[in-house]
C-alpha cells in the first residue's frame, strides 16, 4: 500500500472508530502511567523485601534520612541532629510541618515506633537495634538513640535504601511485626488511593498536597521530593511485548523495566527515552550450598571462581555491552566508595585445570551437582545456563532441574540434602546499594544457619564485618574492607558473576526523572 | 422435566466434592512454598519460617484441609495468601472483563460462522466452500498471540485506530469499553469462528442428505426456508454443544489473550495465583470455574428441547 493510500485508509478508519469509541485517554496529562516490573501484592514494607514493595513505600512514606548522590547519608524527614562526643547519643529533630495524610503530625513517638518496628525484621535494622540500649521521644519533635557502643553506620541504617525505616503512624508502627499491617496512612509524596486498587492490574497513587518538601534540589532520595504529577498509575503489564506496544502508542508513559532485546527498537523511536537511574546496578552471583560436599568445602567453592568468566555471563545475560562491566571484581560493587580489587585474582582469569584441582582436592569424585534452572526468567535463566557449561566443562556431572521462579524460592529455602529436594547452586542478583555495604549485602551474610539459602557460614568474616560497622574512622574502615574482601576471595560465600545496569523507558515528553537507584516519582512532569 | 433438574442440581454436589478434595491435594501435596515467594528474594530462612507459622502452612495437610471444607460450608472460599482480601471478592473484581470478552467473542464468533458454515455446506465443493474452509483452517491454525501481535501492530500502531491494551468498565465508560473490547474479541474470535464454521458446515452438510430436506425441496421450498428453517434448525443441537463449550472455556480464562492485551480477567488471576503458590485463589477459581462448567452443561441440555422437541427430560 502506497503512503498515501495507507494515510487515507488510517485517516477514514481513525474517524469512524474515534466516532464510535472516543478511543483517546481519558487521563489528564499530570497522570504518569507506569509498566512496574511486578504486580503490588503486599503492601507492607517492613513485611516483604519483595522490589515492588518498598517502590510503594517510597511513594507514600518518608524516610528520617536519605542517600544523596554520593551515597552519603543526608537529613530528609529530619530537620537536624547531634551526635555526642563519645559517639553513643544520637538526638534527632524532626522538620517542622510533617504531616500524616490524615491531616495527624508526624511526631517523635511515630518515628520511635517505626524505627523499632523495622528494627525487628531488616538485617541492618537488627543490627542498629543490637547497639543500641534506648530509642525514644524527648518531645513532639525530638527523639534520641542512645548506643551502648560506639556504631559506625547509625545514619547510613536510617539511610538504607531497601527495605529502609518508612515512618508509619505510632498506631500503625505498633502492629506486631510478625503481622501485616492494614492501614496505608503515610506521609511521603503521593497517597495511596486503596479504593482504586486493582490487584493484578493497577494501583493508583495521588499527589498529597500537605506535602512539605525540603528545600534543598532533590539528590538520589535525598533532597526536595516535589510531587509534579497530580496521579501516578502503575499498571501491571506481564506480557513485554504488550508494554511496549503500550508505550510506542502512547498509552504509557513509564516502562520499568523493559527487556534489553528492545533497546534498539526503542532507541529508534523518537518519543521514547531510556535513562538510567541506577548507575551502579546490580550485582548477579552464583550461590553454592555451603551445607553439603562438595561446596561445604572451601576448595570446591574457590573451584567455581576458576570456571566463571564475568564477560560470558553478561553477554548471556545482558547482551548490549553498553549495560555491562567486562570485569568487576569488587564484592561492594564497582562505582561504589567500597570498590576495590584486592583478592580478586581468581575470578579474573578462568581456568578449568585448576577448578578441577580444587574440586578434586575437595574430595569431589564425579557425584551429581544440582543446579537449579529458573526457566522462567530470562536473567537468571541464562547465567544458569552458562554455569551448567562450564561446570561440564570442568568434570563436574551436572543435574539440571528446571522450574519457575516461585518454585526455585521454595527449593532454595530447603536445608534437605541435594538428593533429597535440596540443591547445590543457584543463581540469583541484587541491587547495588545495599550490595556495597557489607552489613547490607544480603548474600554477604555469612552468619550459618542464620544466613540467606545457601547458609554461608564463615564466623571469622562475620566479625570482620562487624568491626568494619563499628569504625567511624573512613580510611582504617577502607583497610578493613580490605581484609574483607580479601577474606571472602578465600572462602567465597558467593561468586559475582557480573555488574550490569538495566535501562528504564520513558516517553520524551517526561522530564525530571531522578537518578535515585530505583523509580521513585517526585520531580517528575510530563510537558 | 423439574424432576431433572433437581437430579442434575444434585449431582452438582458430588462432582464438586471430588474436585475440591483433588485441588486441594494437588496443590499441598507439592513441595512449594508460598511463605518463600512472599518473603521476597532477599529473605532469610528464618523470616521464610516465620511467615510459614503467621500463615498456618507448618500445621498438618489434613488440618489445613478441615479447616477449608469447613469454610467452603458456609460459602466462604478463604482469603488470598498474599492480598488478605476475600477469595470470592477478587474473583467477582475479574468476572466483568471476562465475561464481557466471553459475549463479545461469542456473539462475533456466531454471527460470522453460522452464515459462513450455511453458505459453505450449500455451495459444498464450489470454491466459495473451498476458500471458506482455507481460510477457517488458518485461523484456527494461527497461536492467538499472533494473532493479536499483528492486530496490536496493524490497528494500533500503525494506525492508530485502537487501544492497544487494558480494559475499561463498561460503568466507567461505555464507549472506551467497546474499543477496548475490539482487538482482543477479534483475536480471540477467529479462532471460535472456524471451529463454529467447520462444525456447521459438517452438520448441514449431513442435515442437507436426508429425506426431509429433499421433500422440502421437492414441495417447492425456497433455499432459504430450506437452509435456515428445515436445516439449521435441526443442525442446532451439536452447534449449540459447541457454543456453549466454548463460552464455558472463555469464562473459564483465556490466558494467552488476556495477557496480550492486559486483561485483567480470571484467566490471569489464575496463572497469577499460580506462580504465586496462591492456594485459596486458586482452589476458588478452580470450584467457581467448575461448577460455571457443570451449570453450562446443564443449561446446554436444556436448550436441546426447544431445538429438538423429540427430547424430553
Amino acid at each position: 500500500m502506497t503512503t498515501s493510500k495507507k494515510s487515507w485508509v488510517a485517516a477514514a478508519g481513525a474517524a469512524l472508530v474515534a466516532g464510535l469509541f472516543s478511543v483517546a485517554p481519558a487521563a489528564a496529562d499530570s497522570t504518569l502511567k507506569v509498566v512496574v516490573h511486578a504486580d503490588l501484592k503486599i503492601l507492607d514494607p517492613v513485611w516483604t523485601t519483595a522490589n515492588i514493595t518498598n517502590r510503594h513505600g517510597y511513594l507514600i512514606y518518608d524516610t528520617l534520612m536519605a542517600l544523596d548522590e554520593k551515597y552519603v547519608p543526608q537529613p530528609q524527614m529530619v530537620d537536624r541532629y547531634t551526635i555526642s562526643g563519645d559517639k553513643l547519643v544520637y538526638t534527632f529533630t524532626l522538620r517542622p510541618g510533617l504531616k500524616f495524610h490524615d491531616g495527624q503530625p508526624v511526631t517523635a513517638a511515630d518515628a520511635v515506633a517505626s524505627v523499632k518496628r523495622w528494627g525487628g525484621r531488616d538485617p541492618m535494622g537488627q543490627r542498629l537495634m543490637q547497639f543500641t540500649s534506648a530509642l525514644e521521644a524527648v518531645d513532639a519533635s525530638t527523639f534520641r538513640l542512645t548506643l551502648k557502643e560506639p556504631y559506625g553506620l547509625v545514619l547510613e541504617s536510617l539511610a538504607k535504601t531497601t527495605s529502609p525505616a518508612f515512618i508509619m503512624p505510632e498506631r500503625v508502627a505498633k502492629t506486631e511485626v510478625s503481622t501485616q499491617i492494614s492501614d496505608y496512612t503515610g506521609s511521603g509524596p503521593f497517597i495511596f488511593v486503596k479504593d482504586e486498587w486493582r490487584p493484578g492490574n493497577k494501583v493508583i497513587y495521588r499527589k498529597n498536597p500537605d506535602y512539605v518538601p525540603r528545600a534543598e534540589p532533590p539528590s538520589y532520595l535525598a533532597g526536595g521530593k516535589v510531587a509534579k504529577l497530580d496521579r501516578v498509575e502503575w499498571l501491571y503489564i506481564p506480557d513485554a511485548n504488550t508494554a511496549l506496544s503500550a508505550l510506542q502508542a502512547g498509552e504509557v508513559d513509564y516502562f520499568e523495566v523493559p527487556p534489553l532485546d528492545f533497546v534498539p527498537l526503542m532507541e529508534r523511536n523518537r518519543n521514547i527515552r531510556l535513562v538510567t537511574i541506577d548507575p551502579l546496578g546490580f550485582q548477579a552471583l552464583l550461590r553454592p550450598n555451603s551445607l553439603y560436599p562438595p561446596f561445604n568445602n572451601v576448595k570446591a567453592r574457590q573451584a567455581l571462581l576458576h570456571i566463571v568468566k564475568q564477560e560470558d555471563y553478561m553477554r548471556a545475560t545482558i547482551g548490549n555491552p553498553n549495560y555491562y562491566r567486562k570485569f568487576c571484581g569488587a564484592f561492594f560493587m564497582c562505582g561504589s566508595e567500597n570498590e576495590t580489587a584486592v583478592g580478586s585474582e581468581p575470578l579474573a582469569g578462568q581456568d578449568f585445570e585448576k577448578a578441577k584441582a580444587l574440586l578434586k582436592e575437595a574430595g569431589y569424585n564425579g557425584e551429581k551437582i544440582v543446579v537449579l534452572q529458573p526457566t522462567d526468567r530470562s536473567e537468571y535463566n541464562a547465567p544458569t545456563m552458562v554455569t551448567i557449561q562450564n561446570l561440564r566443562k570442568a568434570g563436574v556431572n551436572v543435574e539440571v532441574q528446571a522450574m519457575d521462579w516461585g518454585t526455585l524460592l521454595s527449593r532454595r529455602a530447603k536445608k534437605d540434602p541435594p538428593d533429597q529436594g535440596g540443591y547445590h547452586l543457584f543463581h540469583t542478583a541484587q541491587g547495588g546499594t545495599n550490595t556495597a555495604m557489607p552489613v547490607a549485602n544480603t548474600w554477604f551474610n555469612t552468619r550459618c544457619d542464620k544466613a540467606n539459602p545457601g547458609w554461608a557460614c564463615d564466623l571469622e568474616l562475620d566479625k570482620m564485618v562487624e568491626e568494619w560497622s563499628r569504625e567511624p574512622d573512613v580510611a582504617k574502615r577502607k583497610a578493613i574492607l580490605e581484609r574483607i574482601q580479601t577474606r571472602a576471595y578465600e572462602t567465597v560465600p558467593y561468586v559475582p558473576t557480573g555488574q550490569y545496569n538495566l535501562p528504564t523507558a520513558v516517553r520524551s515528553n517526561v522530564k525530571g526523572v531522578l537518578v535515585s537507584g530505583f523509580p521513585v516519582y517526585w520531580n517528575i512532569e510530563k510537558q | 422435566m423439574w424432576g431433572y433438574l433437581i437430579r442434575r442440581i444434585l449431582a452438582v454436589i458430588p462432582v464438586m466434592t471430588v474436585v475440591a478434595v483433588v485441588v486441594f491435594l494437588i496443590l499441598h501435596l507439592n513441595p512449594d512454598d508460598p511463605a518463600a515467594i512472599i518473603a521476597g528474594d532477599q529473605a532469610t530462612a528464618a523470616d521464610i519460617e516465620n511467615i510459614r507459622r503467621q500463615l498456618g502452612l507448618d500445621r498438618p495437610v489434613y488440618i489445613q484441609f478441615f479447616e477449608w471444607v469447613a469454610r467452603l460450608v458456609r460459602g466462604d472460599l478463604g482469603s488470598s495468601i498474599f492480598l488478605e482480601r476475600p477469595v470470592l471478592h477478587l474473583i467477582l473484581e475479574r468476572v466483568e472483563p471476562t465475561l464481557a470478552l466471553a459475549i463479545s467473542t461469542t456473539i462475533f464468533s456466531v454471527v460470522l460462522a453460522l452464515p459462513l458454515g450455511v453458505l459453505a455446506a450449500w455451495k459444498a465443493g464450489s470454491w466459495i466452500d473451498q476458500a471458506i474452509m482455507a481460510v477457517a483452517v488458518l485461523a484456527f491454525s494461527f497461536p492467538v498471540f499472533l494473532i493479536g501481535y499483528g492486530l496490536v501492530q496493524g490497528l494500533a500502531l500503525e494506525w492508530d485506530l485502537l487501544p492497544v491494551q487494558g480494559f475499561v468498565s463498561i460503568t466507567e465508560d461505555p464507549s472506551r469499553f467497546l474499543a477496548h473490547l475490539v482487538l482482543p474479541t477479534i483475536a480471540l474470535g477467529l479462532v471460535y469462528t472456524a471451529l463454529l464454521a467447520r462444525m456447521t458446515r459438517s452438520t448441514m452438510l449431513e442435515i442437507l442428505n436426508e429425506d426431509y430436506i429433499r421433500t422440502a425441496r421437492a414441495k417447492g421450498l425456497a433455499n432459504p426456508r430450506v437452509l435456515l428453517i428445515h436445516a439449521l434448525k435441526n443442525a442446532a443441537v451439536p452447534i449449540v454443544t459447541t457454543i456453549g463449550v466454548g463460552i464455558a472455556l472463555l469464562i473459564g480464562g483465556v490466558v494467552v489473550t488476556e495477557s496480550v492485551f492486559a486483561i485483567p480477567g480470571v484467566g490471569r488471576l489464575t496463572i497469577d495465583a499460580v506462580l504465586h503458590r496462591d492456594y485459596p485463589v486458586i482452589q476458588g477459581v478452580i470450584l467457581v470455574v467448575s461448577g460455571f462448567y457443570v451449570l453450562i452443561n446443564l443449561l446446554i441440555d436444556l436448550t436441546y428441547t426447544v431445538f429438538d422437541p423429540r427430547i424430553r427430560y
